[in-house]
């Protein structure tokens, strides 16, 4: 697993409280995760402070699953 | 009771009456105050006057960019911004059938909207420190109505409103969002009535009193505290039980 997918796991799982091994590719956040909407925006806040990137609104709401985040920020750090 | 020392407050129209004696409260009680305002004048005085833990941080309501500027203009003069108190409010009175477009636009403007940009600034801080206090200034014409007053009337319920709502998204973050009602107050606009104005005014009030700024801080300061941490979504009101509500 990348360096990336491994920061972004680590914060979904403090964040989120859930064990590492439900963080899969296609796990979404809210369906999967157990995530509400506010958590979805805090998530994105603390993967913009790990990554040092702004990840803006639109684009923020196309990122729903594990896999779409390590994606995102990627192609964006 | 009541400490607030280490906790960063942001208050808005501290130049006025009101504003001032929230900002002298919260910096009573340990907290590190921005005074906001449009005049900088007496926001310098006020600060003189309370002391180093007082910033002044100068603010147009009425202009958007100055407004999203403003929590992060607190957050570096203060680092961090625990408590915000939308104090600010202007008045452009006028009968509804004469009410013009830029009168009740103005209003909304300063009263309403700002506030709803200044809460959404500080949305991120607060969250991410799991603790906020949002204490918004209505008023009771916001729930009595008033002649004369209908634009400011529909921006101090609609901040009402506002604040519930925000304080519903936010509740399980540590975040609280009230308001505080004041009914009438003596500051120095009711200094210019004259005293058959004043006792027509107070034959109104079972208290039979104007109300003073501190009455209104105090309300403030409370919300504002730890200790008032399950109280969200509400508003009090202190008009000398002008209207029981």
């Amino acid at each position: 697993m990348s360096d990336v997918a491994e920061r972004v796991k680590k914060i979904v799982v403090e964040h989120l409280g859930v064990e590492e091994e439900k963080v899969t590719e296609n796990a979404s956040f809210i369906d999967d995760l157990g995530a509400d909407s506010l958590d979805t925006v805090e998530l994105v806040m603390a993967f913009e402070e790990e990554f040092g990137i702004e990840i803006p609104d639109d684009a923020a709401e196309n990122i729903q699953t594990f896999g779409d985040a390590v994606k995102f920020i990627s192609e964006a750090a | 009771m009541f400490d607030l020392t280490g906790k960063t407050a942001l208050v808005t129209g501290a130049s006025g009456g009101i504003g001032g004696a929230i900002a002298k409260a919260l910096y009573e009680a340990g907290a590190t105050v921005g005074l906001s305002g449009t005049r900088v004048e007496p926001l310098e005085a006020l600060a003189a006057e309370l002391g180093e833990r007082a910033h002044v941080l100068p603010c147009n309501l009425g202009d958007a960019e100055a407004v999203e500027a403003l929590p992060k203009a607190a957050i570096a003069a203060m680092g961090g911004l625990d408590i915000l108190v939308n104090n600010a409010g202007i008045t452009r009175d006028q009968l509804f059938m004469r009410m013009s477009d830029e009168d009740w636009a103005s209003v909304i403007d300063v009263n309403l909207t700002a506030t709803m940009r200044l809460c959404r600034g500080v949305m991120r801080p607060m969250m991410k420190a799991r603790w906020g206090r949002i204490i918004n200034i209505s008023s009771i014409v916001g729930a009595t109505g008033n002649p004369g007053q209908v634009n400011y009337a529909a921006a101090k319920a609609g901040m009402v409103g506002m604040t519930k709502s925000i304080a519903y998204e936010v509740a399980s973050r540590g975040i609280t969002a009230n308001c505080v009602a004041p009914g009438f107050i003596a500051t120095a606009m009711t200094d210019k009535l004259n005293d058959e104005q004043k006792a027509k005014i107070n034959a109104q009030i079972p208290a039979a009193r104007m109300g003073s700024p501190e009455e209104i801080a105090a309300a403030v300061l409370y919300l504002a505290s730890p200790e008032a941490g399950y109280v969200t979504g509400s508003t009090l009101h202190v008009n000398g039980g002008m209207a029981m509500l």
